[in-house]
C-alpha cells in the first residue's frame, strides 16, 4: 500500500507489542450498526497514472492567451527564486510555528514579512496573514466595529464586488447594518453616529487612483475608521494607506509572488495601526531573545486567538497562509527598494501606453474619470461575451466582463496590463480590437 | 546568525533585472497622489536572497526531517507527485476571472476536478453535498455553522445556543461566536466522552447545533454518539460533525450515516496536502439534502450536452465565504493523493494510523500516566501529571526536551481536560523504528525526570535557540524590524 511502511513482520511485532491478535480488535469499541454502510471509491492508481490524468484535466484548461484580465487577479513576474526557496521541503513541510526553537526559519521569515508589509503600506503594524483579500476586508470590518462599538458599515462601488460580498456573508448574522455607497451617493449623507468604518480601494475596482487623504480626516471627525484595500503593487509608487492616514489597510496579496492558481491560494493582508495592535485578528510573530540572550522569534499576542479565549478570541482563524507570505516575502526581498517602485512605475506606463492607444479608436469609450494605475474600463459596441469571444479568438483574455458584477454595465470590459505584456503584444491587442469592432 | 534580510541590505544592490521598459512613460501623476518616498524594501543580489532564505529554511523541523507525533493535527508524509501535478500551467496559470467571464470553456479541467472531489468526499464522508470554498478548517467550521442559521432561521426556529464538549478544540466556540451564537459547554464523563446525561440537561429548544469531534480530541470513539445525536434531532438541533480526526475512520464511519447533518473536513490533515509552516490548508464542508439550498457560492454542475459549469447560486445560499474555490490548488493536491490512494488504500490508512498510535500507547503505558486505559484510535492521550507532582518535570519540559533529538513536541495541554496533557499521533506513514526511537526517548526523559530533574530547565540544547522570553515578546512588543 502506498504510504505505510508497515512490513508483515512490523505487524506482527506490533501486535504483539499491543497483545492483540489482530489489528482489527482495535476497533472493538465501534457497534457494528454505526459501521460505514458503503465506500465505494476507485481503486488506487500509481503515482505515473495519476499524473497523467492530472496532465489530461490540466490541458482541457486554457492558459495560452495572451492575459489582460486582471480584478484583483494579476499575471505578474515571478522570479525562479522565489518557486526554489519556497519549494524547499523545510519551509513547505513544516506545521505550524508553535514550538519556537524548532520553527526560527518560517518564524523570522514571517517577522521579515509583518516587516515589508509595514513599509509598503506605511502602516505600523500587521498580522502574519489572513486567506484572502475578501476575507481580510471582513475581519477589517469586524475590527472597527469591535473598536468603534458602532453598528453599521459603509462600502464604498468602487471596493472589488466579490469582496463585497464576502463582507456581507461575514456581517449578516450581526446585528449591523452594511450599506453599499453607489456612484451617485454622496459620504457626507451616509455617514453618521453609528458609522463604524468606511471601506474604500485605491486604485478601485475600475482601476482609477485618487487621494483619500481628506475624506479620512472627515472619518476621523466623526470617530468612524477608514478602511482601505489597496492593490500591493501599486503601492510602489503611489501614496499609502498610512501616508492617507488610514486605519485598517487589507488586501489580497497574490500578486506579490504567487501563482493565479484558479484563484486560491493566495494570502490577505491585513494591517492597522499600533495601537489596534490588541484587536488584530491571526497570528503574529515577535522579536524577542532566548535565555541566552540571543535574538528570537515567536509567536506573541496569542492571548487574543481562539485556542486561549475560544469563544472570545478576536477571530476563529487558526491559520495563516504562510507559504504564500513567505513567497511574498522572497518576492519583495529579490526585487528590493529599486526594483519594486520601478515594477509599479512598468504597470503603470504599460497600462496608460495601451489607454492612450485605444483612445484613438472612436468606437471605443473610457469610463475612468480620474488618472488609472493598471486597469481601466473600455465599452465598445459590442456586447462583453461578443467582444471576449472575438478577441479570444485572436489569442487574447481581453479583460473582465464587469455586466457580470455591476447592474447597467453592458459592453463594458476592465481591461488590465501588467508588466509583463510588451509593446508588440499591446500593439497586437489594439490592431486587434480595431479588426473585431 | 539571526541578522534580519534588512541587515544584510546594502545600498545599489539590486536582485533581480525587470523586462526591457518598451513604451514612453506616462505623463507624471500630481504628487498628491504619490508616496512620498520609496518604499524601505531590503536591496540584495539574487544569490543574497537565496542564500538567507535558504540559511533560515534549516532552522526550521518540518515532515521532511522529522517526526511529527503532534495530536489532531495529522503530520504525515506529503506525497510529492502532488507538488508536481500543482505545478502544471494549466492549474498553476489558471486565472479565477474566466468564472466571473462564464467562460466555462476555459476551465474545464479544474471544474472536473473539484467534481471528481466532491463526489469522492461525499462517498467518504456519507454527505449529499460539498462545497469546496472554505480555505481551512476553521473557516469550514464558520460556514458550516453559518449554514445551520440559515437552515433554522428559514424554518422560523428561534437558536441561540450551540453545544459544544469541554474538550472540544478552541476553533469549535470561536466558530460559533463568528456566527453570533452563543456557546453551552458540556463536561466530559471519566472515559473523556460528552457526558450524555449532562447533555440532556443542557440541550432546549434554543439550541441550533451540537459541534463533535468523532472520534473525540482524547482519540476514543464515543459510544454515546446515536444517541446524542437522536436527542439532538428531536430538538431540531442539527450535528456538525468537526473532521479533525477524520484519518482514524477512513472506510470505518461515515458521518453522514450516523447522523451528522453538517461536516468539515481538513484536506492538509487526513488527505495529506502539505501544512506550508501553518497554512494554506483547505476546509471543505459537507451537508445532508435539506441543507443543499444553504451552501455557499459557488459550485460545480455537469450536463452532458454543457459540461461543467457554475451552477447559479440558490436563494438561500449564505453567500460567497472566499472569492472563487478557496484554495483550489490545495483542493487539488489532495484529490492527487486520493487517487494514488483508492478505496484500499484509504481503508488501510486508517488501520494503520489505529495500529500506530496503539503501539506507542502500548510502550508508554507504563511509564506516564494513562486518563482513558483502553485502545486508542489515531492518537494517544498520555499525561505527566505524576511525574510534575513528584519531580516538576512538566509536559513542556518533556516536549522541549524531545527536540533535542530531532523530534517536533507532541501536541501539548490540550485537551484541556486532562492535566499535563501529551496527545499523541503518530499517523501511517511513519515507521516502527522511528516510533521506537520516539518511545525511548520519551522513555529516557521519564527516567531523567526522576534523576536529575533540573537539567529540563537547559531543553533544547542543540537547536538555533534555547528557550524563548515569551513573556518579554508580549510586553515589549517588537513585531517589525526599524533601523534605530
Amino acid at each position: 500500500m502506498p504510504y505505510t511502511p508497515h512490513t508483515k513482520d512490523d505487524v506482527q511485532a506490533m501486535l504483539a507489542q499491543i497483545d492483540i491478535e489482530d489489528e482489527q480488535e482495535l476497533f472493538d469499541s465501534i457497534p457494528q450498526e454505526l459501521r460505514a454502510k458503503q465506500f465505494e471509491l476507485k481503486d488506487g492508481l500509481s503515482e505515473f497514472e495519476v499524473y497523467e490524468n492530472f496532465k489530461e484535466l490540466a490541458n482541457k484548461n486554457e492558459t495560452s492567451k495572451v492575459c489582460f484580465l486582471g480584478g484583483g487577479y494579476y499575471d505578474h513576474i515571478i522570479p525562479s527564486a522565489v518557486d526554489a526557496l519556497s519549494n524547499r521541503s523545510e519551509f513547505y513541510t513544516a506545521y505550524t510555528p508553535y514550538q519556537a526553537e524548532a520553527s526560527q526559519g518560517t518564524l523570522q521569515a514571517l517577522y521579515e514579512y509583518q516587516t515589508l508589509i509595514c513599509e509598503l503600506s506605511g502602516m505600523e503594524v500587521t498580522n502574519a496573514s489572513m486567506y484572502d483579500g475578501g476575507t481580510a476586508m471582513a475581519e477589517a470590518a469586524l475590527m472597527a466595529i469591535r473598536i468603534t462599538k458602532r453598528d453599521k458599515i459603509i462600502i464604498d462601488i468602487g471596493v472589488n464586488p466579490i469582496y463585497i460580498k464576502i463582507v456581507k456573508t461575514y456581517l449578516a448574522y450581526h446585528d449591523i447594518k452594511t450599506v453599499v455607497m453607489s456612484l451617485e451617493d454622496k459620504l457626507d449623507s451616509l455617514l453618521d453616529a453609528n458609522t463604524a468604518g468606511y471601506i474604500f480601494q485605491n486604485p478601485n475596482f475600475f482601476g482609477s487612483i485618487e487621494d483619500f487623504t481628506s475624506i479620512i480626516e472627515a472619518l476621523h471627525v466623526n470617530k468612524s475608521l477608514a478602511i482601505m484595500s489597496a492593490y500591493p503593487i501599486a503601492l510602489g509608487v503611489l501614496k499609502t494607506p498610512g501616508e492617507m492616514g488610514a486605519d485598517i489597510y487589507c488586501a489580497d496579496g497574490q500578486s506579490l509572488g504567487n501563482y493565479l492558481g484558479f484563484g486560491g491560494p493566495s494570502f490577505g493582508i491585513l494591517a492597522t495601526k499600533q495601537k489596534y495592535v490588541r484587536n488584530l485578528p491571526g497570528r503574529i510573530v515577535g522579536m524577542t531573545n532566548d535565555r541566552d540572550g540571543k535574538r528570537a522569534f515567536v509567536l506573541t499576542l496569542q492571548a487574543r486567538e481562539q485556542h486561549i479565549r475560544r469563544a472570545r478570541a478576536t477571530s476563529n482563524i487558526c491559520s495563516n497562509q504562510n507559504l504564500m507570505t513567505l513567497r511574498a516575502t522572497i518576492f519583495m526581498s529579490l526585487l528590493g527598494k529599486e526594483g519594486f517602485a520601478k515594477l509599479a512605475l512598468q504597470n503603470y506606463n504599460n497600462a496608460n501606453y495601451l489607454l492612450s492607444e485605444l483612445k484613438k479608436i472612436e468606437n471605443i469609450k473610457i469610463f475612468n474619470r480620474s488618472p488609472i494605475f493598471n486597469e481601466f474600463v473600455i465599452e465598445t459596441p459590442l456586447s462583453g461575451d461578443e467582444f471576449l469571444d472575438k478577441m479570444s479568438q485572436r489569442g487574447f483574455f481581453a479583460g473582465l466582463k464587469l455586466e457580470s458584477l455591476f447592474e447597467n454595465f453592458e459592453k463594458r470590459i476592465l481591461v488590465s496590463v501588467t508588466e509583463k505584456r510588451t509593446k508588440a503584444q499591446m500593439d497586437s491587442f489594439v490592431s486587434s480590437i480595431k479588426e473585431v469592432l | 546568525m539571526s541578522a534580519t534580510i534588512f541587515e544584510k541590505s546594502h545600498i545599489g544592490r539590486g536582485g533581480i533585472r525587470l523586462p526591457k521598459h518598451q513604451v514612453q512613460d506616462a505623463i507624471n501623476l500630481p504628487k498628491s497622489l504619490l508616496r512620498e518616498e520609496k518604499a524601505k524594501l531590503p536591496e540584495l543580489s539574487e544569490f543574497d536572497v537565496v542564500r538567507h532564505f535558504t540559511n533560515l529554511s534549516k532552522k526550521n523541523y518540518s515532515i521532511d526531517s522529522n517526526f511529527y507525533p503532534l495530536g489532531s493535527c495529522t503530520m504525515k508524509y506529503n506525497p510529492k507527485v502532488e507538488e508536481r501535478v500543482a505545478n502544471l500551467d494549466g492549474f498553476a496559470n489558471l486565472h479565477p476571472h474566466h468564472i466571473t467571464n462564464a467562460k466555462s470553456n476555459f476551465i474545464q479541467g479544474s471544474l472536473e476536478s473539484l467534481k471528481i472531489l466532491e463526489d469522492d468526499l461525499k462517498e467518504i464522508t456519507g454527505m449529499d453535498a460539498f462545497t469546496l470554498t472554505p480555505e481551512a478548517g476553521a473557516h469550514g467550521e464558520m460556514t458550516g455553522i453559518m449554514m445551520i442559521g440559515a437552515y433554522h432561521k428559514k424554518r422560523g426556529n428561534k437558536k441561540r445556543f450551540v453545544i459544544v464538549p469541554d474538550s472540544s478544540h478552541g476553533t469549535n466556540p470561536a466558530s460559533a461566536a463568528m456566527v453570533d451564537f452563543e456557546v453551552i459547554t458540556v463536561k466530559s464523563d471519566k472515559n473523556g466522552a460528552m457526558d450524555v446525561e449532562a447533555f440532556k440537561e443542557a440541550i432546549n429548544d434554543e439550541v441550533a447545533a451540537v459541534m463533535m469531534t468523532v472520534p473525540n480530541t482524547v482519540g476514543l470513539f464515543n459510544p454515546g454518539i446515536k444517541e446524542i445525536c437522536d436527542i439532538a434531532h428531536s430538538y431540531d438541533a442539527l450535528m456538525y460533525y468537526d473532521g479533525a480526526n477524520l484519518n482514524a475512520i477512513l472506510g470505518l464511519i461515515r458521518p453522514g450515516d450516523i447522523g451528522f447533518d453538517v461536516v468539515h473536513l481538513n484536506l492538509h490533515k487526513t488527505f495529506a496536502t502539505p501544512h506550508g509552516g501553518g497554512g494554506p490548508g483547505s476546509g471543505p464542508v459537507g451537508v445532508k439534502d435539506k441543507l443543499i439550498e444553504f451552501l455557499p457560492d459557488l459550485r460545480v454542475g455537469y450536463e452532458k450536452q454543457k459540461g461543467y459549469f457554475i451552477k447559479e447560486p440558490s436563494p438561500y445560499s449564505i453567500g460567497k465565504v472566499s472569492p472563487f474555490f478557496g484554495n483550489y490548488m490545495i483542493s487539488l493536491r489532495a484529490l492527487v493523493y486520493m487517487q494514488t490512494l483508492g478505496k484500499e488504500g484509504m481503508i488501510n490508512v486508517s488501520r494503520k494510523a489505529v495500529l500506530n498510535a496503539n503501539y506507542i500507547l502500548s510502550k508508554l503505558k507504563n511509564y506516564l500516566d494513562v486518563p482513558y486505559d483502553t485502545f486508542c484510535m489515531h492518537e494517544c492521550v498520555l499525561s505527566a501529571q505524576s511525574l510534575y507532582k513528584q519531580y516538576h518535570v512538566s509536559t513542556l519540559d518533556i516536549a522541549k526536551y524531545l527536540l533535542d533529538f530531532g523530534i517536533h513536541a507532541p501536541t501539548i495541554y490540550f485537551p484541556l481536560i486532562v492535566h499535563e496533557a501529551i496527545m499523541i499521533e503518530p499517523t501511517e506513514t511513519e515507521n516502527i523504528d522511528t516510533m521506537d526511537y520516539f518511545c525511548q526517548k520519551v522513555i529516557d526523559a521519564v527516567e531523567l525526570a526522576k534523576n536529575d530533574p533540573e537539567a529540563f530547565k537547559e531543553f533544547p540544547k542543540t537547536l538555533p535557540i534555547s528557550r524563548a522570553d515569551e513573556t518579554k515578546a508580549a510586553r515589549s512588543l517588537n513585531i517589525r524590524w526599524q533601523e534605530d
